[in-house]
C-alpha cells in the first residue's frame, strides 16, 4: 500500500513552495500586524541604542586616526617629572629635526585687575609647538607671537571668571605677564581637564625669574620632536628605549597616542555597549514571550493548515517568514533611530572627548544593527515557533490530548543552547574578556531559572493553600495563576527579568556616582595649600593664625617610586604575565607621608601599624591602603624597594589600613613611620577651613604675594566643578540607561497588552453570565496585581544580588541600596502592570459580548 | 464496487495519569467508495476518535487503516497531510476556517496547497454553488454561521476529495440554516460522486446516509443499512 503512494509521490511532492509560503504569511499578517509590530518594538529601542553607540565608537575611530597628530602634536613626545639628567641631555638634544621644550607644573595665578587668584596648570613653552594642529587662540595669530614677548596665553574659562580681557596682566609667581591672548584649545585637551586645571600658557625663557622652579617642586618636563625627513619612530623609539626608561623618561608617540586614546574609549563605548546589549537582551525577551503567546492563538489556524495538507515545515515557515518580515522592519526602523541618536550623543559626550567627532552616518554601524536585530528576532523567536512543528491536525477536532513535551523535542534544546551561546558570544564581542562574559551569560540564565522557579512555586502554592473562604472575587483572581491558559511563567520571567535588569543599572549608576561624592559639609577643611617648602611651613603657620583661620592638619610629603615588590620589578612582571601585579603600580610617582599615629579616616585591617622605625638596621614597616594591597596581592610581611628621589629605601608591609577616600583630607596608598623620610625631599600640605569667599579671597591674596610657589585648591571651587562633571557624567549613564528602562518598559507594555487575548474569552463569558463591570476589573486587577508584585518582588532581589557581586567583585566598593527607590520601583512595576492589565479589559467592558465573541472567530 | 475506507481491528488508547484508557476498541469495517456513512453514539463513545484516524488526523494504537489503499497508520505525519490535501476534505462542527483569510481565499488553500495554478475561477465557482459569490472577499468574523459552514463547503470540495469527513456539520447552527447546509452537502456530494462519512448525534441526519454505525464506549455496537442506501 505504501509502495502506491510511493509511486505517486512524484506527483504530489510538490516541495515547500516557497512563493506559496510568502503568500501565506502575508495574508496571515494581514490582521495580526499591530500586534506583531509590538512584538518587535521592543526589539527598536534596544538595536537604537546599539546603533547610536556603534556609529559613534566608529566616527571615533575614525576621527582618532585622523586626528591623532594632533592629539600629541609632534612625531614624538618625551615626558620626565625630573630635570634631564646631564647623561642624557645629548640624547635629549639630538633628537628631531625641530624641537620644542615645555614645563608643566600647578600654581597659583593673580589677576592685578580684580584681584582674584586660582591654582592653575603653568606651561612654560619654547619652540614652534604644536607641530600638528594649533593652538586655539583668540585673537589667532598670538598662538605663535606670544613666546617672544613678556606674554601670557590663558584659558578662556580663567578668562570669563576674572572678567579679564586681552591687555589685561596676569601675575605667575614673581613675574606679571601681558594676556597677549585667550586660550581656547590645546593639543589633547578634552573640556573638563580645562575646567578642572584652567591653562596659563608663557615663554619658557621667564620661568626662572618667576621663582617657581625650586627644589621639590612638582614639574614635568616635557620635550616634543619633528622630524621633516621621512623617519621609521617605532623603530626609533626602541633603540633610546631603554635609556629613558633606565632614567625614569616616557616617551609618547603618534601610533601610541592613537592606540591609547582609542584604548581608554574603547572602556566608554565597552561600557555604552553593554548598556545598550541589555537593552536589546530585554527586547528578546520581549519577542520570545510575545511570539510565545501568539504561537498560542495560532495553533487552532496551524491545526486546519495540516488538516488541509500543509506539512509541519510549512506551517513552521509561514510563521517564521512573518517574524523575519516585522523583524527586518523593527530593525530597519531601530537602526534609523540610532543613526538620528547619534546626532546628538557627541553633544552629550563633547566634555570628554579630547576630539572633535563628526556625526557620520556609519553604514557599517547600521548593517551590523540590523543583522542584529533581524537574528535576535529569529532566535528568540525560534523557541516558540518551533513548537508549530508539533501542532497535530487532531487539534481542529479537539485539542489535543498528549501535548508535547519539552524535553522530547532536541530542537527545542538546540534553541536553547543557541540563545545561551549568542549571549555568549554576544557579551564576549561588548566585553572583550571571555570570563566576564561567562558570568554575565551564566547570570542571565540562573536569573532567569530563579524567575521560572518563582513562577512555578507561586502557582503551586496558590494551588496547595488556596483561600476556599474568600469572595469569589479575590479567588477568581487567585486561580487564574494556575489555571489553564496562565500566563503566570512567561509574565514573571519577562517582568522580572524586566525588573531585574533595570534596578541592575540604577544601582551600577549610584555605584559609580557614589564613588565620587565627596563629603564637604560640617567643619571639613575647605582649602588645600601644597608645595610648601619645609624652610616656608612655619612662616606660613603664622600667616594663616593671623588671618585667624583654624589648621586642620599639615602634612609632610615625600615623592617616591615603586621599584620592586617581593623583587618583582617592572621588567620581570613584562616578561612574565602570570604575575598578578598591575602593572601601573611602577609606572606612577607615589606621594609618601610619615606619622607616628592614624588619622581618623584609617583602621589598621590586618598586621600592626608600627609608628616609629626602630634601629637603622632593622626593617622599616610600612602600612599600605588595603585595597591597593588585595589589588596586587600584596600581603603583610611581603617586601618592597621605594626610590626616593635617587635613594633606593627597603621596607616591608607591616600593616594594611582602611582608609576613607571620602574624606576631606590628606589620604595616601603609602604611610610611612617617623624616623626614615624626615631629610627626604619633601613639601608641606596644610588644610585650613575659611568662612566665607571673601575670607578666602582674602587669604589666598596674601599667600601668594608672599609664598608665589605655593599652591591653593579651592575645595568649593572643586567641588562644583566635580558636580558639574558628575551631573554631566550622570547624565551620560542616565541618557544610555534610559535606553535599557525604556525597552524594559516597552517589554512590559508588550508582554500584558499580549496577554490579554488570553483572558479576553473568559471576561466575556464572566460577562455573559452576568458579572459586572467591578467584578471583571477586580478580577483582572487581581490577577495582574498578583503577578506584577511577584515578577518584581524577585526582579529586585535578583538585582540586590547581583548589585551586591558588581559593587563588591568590579567596583570594589561597599553596596548600600537605598529603599526609597527600590519601594518606588517595586510600585510603579506593580501599578503599570496592572494599570495595563486593566486597560486590556477595557474592550471587553466597552463591547458587547457577542460582538467579542465574533470578532474571535 | 470498489473499497476507499478499511478498517481492520483498530484501537485507540490513551496513557492518563498511569491509566491506560481505551477510546476505541477493535474497531473494523470497510466503505465503498462514493457511498455515504453515519457514525452515531452518546458523547464519549469515540466518534470523534474514530473520524480522525479514518481522515488521518491521528495514529491508531493497533490495528489498521487504509485509505484509498494507502495505509495510513504507517506514514508520517507529513505523508499523512499529503493524502489528506490530495483525497480528503473537511467539515467541522465549528467551521474551522482561517480566521486571518477571506472566503475565497479560504478555498483556494486546498488547491494552493497542491502547487495548482489558474485556482481563483475555480474557488470562485465553488462559492457560487454554495451561494455565496458575492462574499468572497469577506472575513470569517464578518459571516454569519450559516454563511462560514457553507465556505467551509466549498473548501471541503475544492480539492475534488474522495471522501468527505464531516464532524457534526449541523452542530452549531440552527434548524433552518441546518436543513439547508445538509440538502448542499447530498447535492455537492451527489454531484461530485465523493464519499461522504459524517459524525452526528442527528438521528435525521443520519438516516439521510446510506449506512449507519453506532458506537458505544469505544466499541462498535451496530452496523445497519437504511433507507436511504436503497435509493443509493
Amino acid at each position: 500500500m505504501e509502495e502506491s503512494f510511493e509511486n505517486n509521490r512524484t506527483i504530489e511532492n510538490k516541495g515547500l513552495q516557497f512563493p506559496w509560503l510568502i503568500k501565506m504569511a502575508w495574508r496571515d499578517s494581514r490582521r495580526n500586524r499591530s500586534r506583531l509590530f509590538l512584538f518587535v518594538s521592543s526589539v527598536i529601542l534596544g538595536i537604537a541604542a546599539l546603533v547610536a553607540i556603534y556609529s559613534l565608537s566608529n566616527n571615533l575611530r575614525q576621527e582618532i586616526d585622523k586626528q591623532a597628530a594632533s592629539l600629541i602634536g609632534a612625531d614624538l613626545e618625551i615626558t620626565s617629572n625630573k630635570p634631564v639628567s646631564p647623561a642624557l641631555k645629548g640624547l635629549i638634544d639630538s633628537l628631531g629635526d625641530r624641537r620644542s621644550e615645555e614645563r608643566r607644573f600647578a600654581s597659583m595665578v593673580y589677576f592685578p585687575k580684580g584681584g582674584g587668584t586660582r591654582l592653575i596648570q603653568v606651561r612654560a613653552l619654547q619652540g614652534e609647538f604644536p607641530y600638528y594642529g594649533d593652538l586655539e587662540t583668540n585673537p589667532v595669530v598670538v598662538a605663535r607671537t606670544f613666546r617672544n614677548e613678556q606674554q601670557a596665553l590663558v584659558d578662556q574659562t580663567l578668562m570669563m571668571q576674572f572678567n579679564a580681557t586681552v591687555g589685561d596682566s596676569i601675575k605667575v609667581g614673581n613675574v606679571t605677564f601681558r594676556i597677549a591672548g585667550i586660550l581656547i584649545s590645546a593639543p589633547g585637551q578634552t573640556g573638563f581637564s580645562a575646567s578642572v586645571a584652567p591653562v596659563v600658557y608663557i615663554p619658557l625663557k621667564f620661568l626662572k625669574q618667576t621663582g617657581l622652579e625650586q627644589k621639590g617642586s612638582n614639574i614635568g618636563y616635557r620635550f616634543y620632536y619633528k622630524y621633516d625627513r621621512p623617519i621609521n619612530i617605532r623603530q626609533l623609539t626602541a633603540g633610546i628605549e631603554p635609556r629613558l626608561e633606565k632614567e625614569g623618561l616616557n616617551y609618547d608617540t603618534v601610533e601610541s597616542q592613537k592606540e591609547d586614546t582609542a584604548r581608554s574609549f574603547s572602556d566608554v563605548t565597552r561600557f555604552l555597549s553593554l548598556v545598550g546589549f541589555i537593552a536589546l537582551l530585554l527586547g528578546c525577551i520581549g519577542v520570545a514571550s510575545a511570539i510565545h503567546i501568539y504561537v498560542r492563538e495560532k495553533i487552532n489556524s496551524i491545526a486546519v493548515l495540516r488538516c488541509l495538507g500543509a506539512k509541519a515545515s510549512q506551517s513552521f515557515l509561514i510563521y517564521l517568514i512573518q517574524i523575519v518580515g516585522i523583524g527586518l522592519v523593527g530593525s530597519v526602523i531601530g537602526a534609523a533611530l540610532g543613526s538620528v541618536i547619534q546626532q546628538f550623543l557627541p553633544v552629550v559626550l563633547k566634555d570628554f572627548l579630547p576630539i572633535k567627532i563628526a556625526n557620520n552616518i556609519s553604514w557599517t554601524a547600521i548593517g551590523t544593527g540590523v543583522l542584529l536585530g533581524l537574528i535576535i528576532s529569529i532566535l528568540f523567536a525560534l523557541l516558540p515557533l518551533v513548537s508549530i512543528r508539533n501542532v497535530s491536525p487532531l487539534n481542529t477536532l479537539r485539542l489535543s490530548l498528549q501535548s508535547t513535551n519539552l524535553f522530547k523535542d532536541p530542537i527545542k534544546w538546540l534553541v536553547y543552547l543557541l540563545i545561551v551561546l549568542f549571549i555568549f558570544i554576544f557579551s564576549s564581542f561588548q566585553l572583550k574578556n571571555w570570563k566576564q562574559s561567562v558570568s554575565f551569560t551564566i547570570g542571565v540564565i540562573v536569573a532567569f531559572l530563579i524567575l521560572a522557579g518563582i513562577a512555578s512555586l507561586l502557582m503551586w502554592l496558590v494551588r496547595r493553600f488556596f483561600p476556599s473562604s474568600w469572595s469569589y472575587l479575590w479567588r477568581q483572581g487567585l486561580a487564574n495563576l494556575y489555571r489553564p491558559n496562565n500566563q503566570t511563567s512567561i509574565l514573571i520571567v519577562s517582568i522580572g527579568l524586566g525588573t531585574a535588569f533595570i534596578c541592575i543599572l540604577f544601582f551600577i549608576q549610584t555605584i559609580l556616582l557614589n564613588r565620587v561624592t565627596l563629603s564637604a559639609g560640617g567643619n571639613q577643611p575647605n582649602i588645600v595649600l601644597f608645595d610648601i617648602q619645609t624652610s616656608q611651613k612655619q612662616d606660613l603657620l603664622e600667616l594663616a593664625q593671623k588671618q585667624g583661620l583654624p589648621l586642620n592638619q599639615t602634612v609632610p610629603i615625600v615623592n617616591m617610586r615603586l621599584e620592586a615588590v617581593n623583587n618583582i620589578t617592572a621588567s620581570t612582571l613584562q616578561k612574565d604575565s602570570s604575575i598578578k601585579i598591575q602593572r601601573w603600580i611602577f609606572g606612577r610617582e607615589y606621594r609618601v607621608t610619615f606619622r607616628d599615629t592614624l588619622s581618623s579616616s584609617e583602621k589598621i585591617t590586618k598586621g600592626k601599624w608600627i609608628g616609629k622605625a626602630g634601629n637603622p638596621s632593622e626593617p622599616v614597616y610600612v602600612s599600605l591602603e588595603e585595597r591597593f594591597a588585595n589589588r596586587n596581592q600584596i600581603e603583610v610581611g611581603d617586601s618592597m624597594i621605594f626610590n626616593v628621589q635617587g635613594t633606593v629605601m627597603p621596607v616591608v608591609v607591616g600593616s594594611l589600613r582602611q582608609v576613607d577616600w571620602n574624606r576631606v583630607q590628606t589620604n595616601f596608598l603609602v604611610l610611612f613611620p617617623t624616623g626614615v623620610l624626615e631629610d627626604a625631599p619633601q613639601f608641606h600640605v596644610l588644610m585650613t577651613r575659611v568662612s566665607s569667599a571673601a575670607v578666602s579671597a582674602r587669604f589666598q591674596q596674601a599667600v601668594v604675594k608672599q609664598f608665589p610657589n605655593v599652591s591653593i585648591i579651592d575645595l568649593s571651587l572643586v567641588l562644583s566643578i566635580l558636580d558639574q562633571i558628575l551631573s554631566k557624567i550622570g547624565f551620560v549613564i542616565r541618557f544610555m540607561a534610559g535606553f535599557s528602562i525604556i525597552t524594559g518598559l516597552v517589554v512590559l507594555i508588550a508582554s500584558v497588552v499580549i496577554s490579554k487575548y488570553q483572558r479576553m474569552q473568559e471576561s466575556v463569558l464572566l460577562r455573559t453570565l452576568g458579572a459586572n463591570r467591578r467584578q471583571i476589573l477586580a478580577i483582572t486587577a487581581l490577577e495582574y496585581f498578583f503577578l506584577g508584585a511577584f515578577a518584581a518582588f524577585t526582579g529586585i532581589l535578583l538585582a540586590l544580588a547581583a548589585g551586591w557581586g558588581l559593587a563588591h567583585y568590579t567596583f570594589d566598593t561597599t553596596f548600600t541600596p537605598q529603599l526609597l527607590p527600590i519601594l518606588v520601583v517595586f510600585i510603579l512595576i506593580c501599578l503599570l502592570t496592572v494599570i495595563i492589565g486593566l486597560m486590556n479589559s477595557r474592550v471587553v467592558l466597552i463591547k458587547s459580548p457577542l460582538e467579542i465573541l465574533r470578532q474571535e472567530v | 464496487m470498489e473499497t476507499i475506507l478499511s478498517l481492520e481491528g483498530v484501537s485507540k488508547m490513551y496513557q492518563s495519569a498511569g491509566n491506560t484508557l481505551t477510546v476505541l476498541d477493535h474497531i473494523s469495517f470497510s466503505v465503498d467508495a462514493g457511498s455515504t456513512l453515519a457514525i452515531v453514539g452518546p458523547s464519549g463513545s469515540g466518534k470523534t476518535t474514530l473520524l480522525g484516524l479514518c481522515a488521518g488526523l491521528d495514529r491508531s494504537s493497533s490495528g489498521s487503516i487504509y485509505l484509498h489503499n494507502i495505509r495510513l497508520d504507517e506514514l508520517s505525519e507529513d505523508r499523512r497531510a499529503q493524502v489528506r490535501n490530495l483525497y480528503v476534505g473537511f467539515i467541522f462542527q465549528n467551521f474551522q476556517l482561517l480566521p486571518t483569510l477571506t472566503a475565497l481565499e479560504n478555498v483556494m488553500v486546498p488547491l494552493e496547497l497542491r502547487g495548482e495554478k489558474n485556482i481563483r475561477l475555480r474557488a470562485v465557482d465553488l462559492l457560487n454553488k454554495v451561494g455565496l459569490a458575492d462574499r468572497g472577499h469577506h472575513y470569517p468574523a464578518q459571516l454569519s454561521g450559516g454563511e462560514q459552514q457553507r465556505v467551509s463547503l466549498a473548501r471541503a470540495f475544492s480539492n475534488k476529495p474522495q471522501i468527505l469527513f464531516a464532524d457534526e456539520p449541523t452542530g452549531n447552527l440552527d434548524a433552518e440554516t441546518s436543513e439547508k447546509i445538509v440538502k448542499l452537502i447530498f447535492d455537492l456530494n451527489k454531484e461530485a460522486g465523493t464519499t461522504l462519512i459524517l459524525v452526528t448525534h442527528d438521528h435525521e441526519l443520519a438516516s439521510k446516509t446510506g449506512r449507519i454505525i453506532r458506537l458505544k464506549g469505544g466499541k462498535m455496537v451496530s452496523d445497519e443499512q437504511t433507507i436511504a442506501a436503497q435509493v443509493e
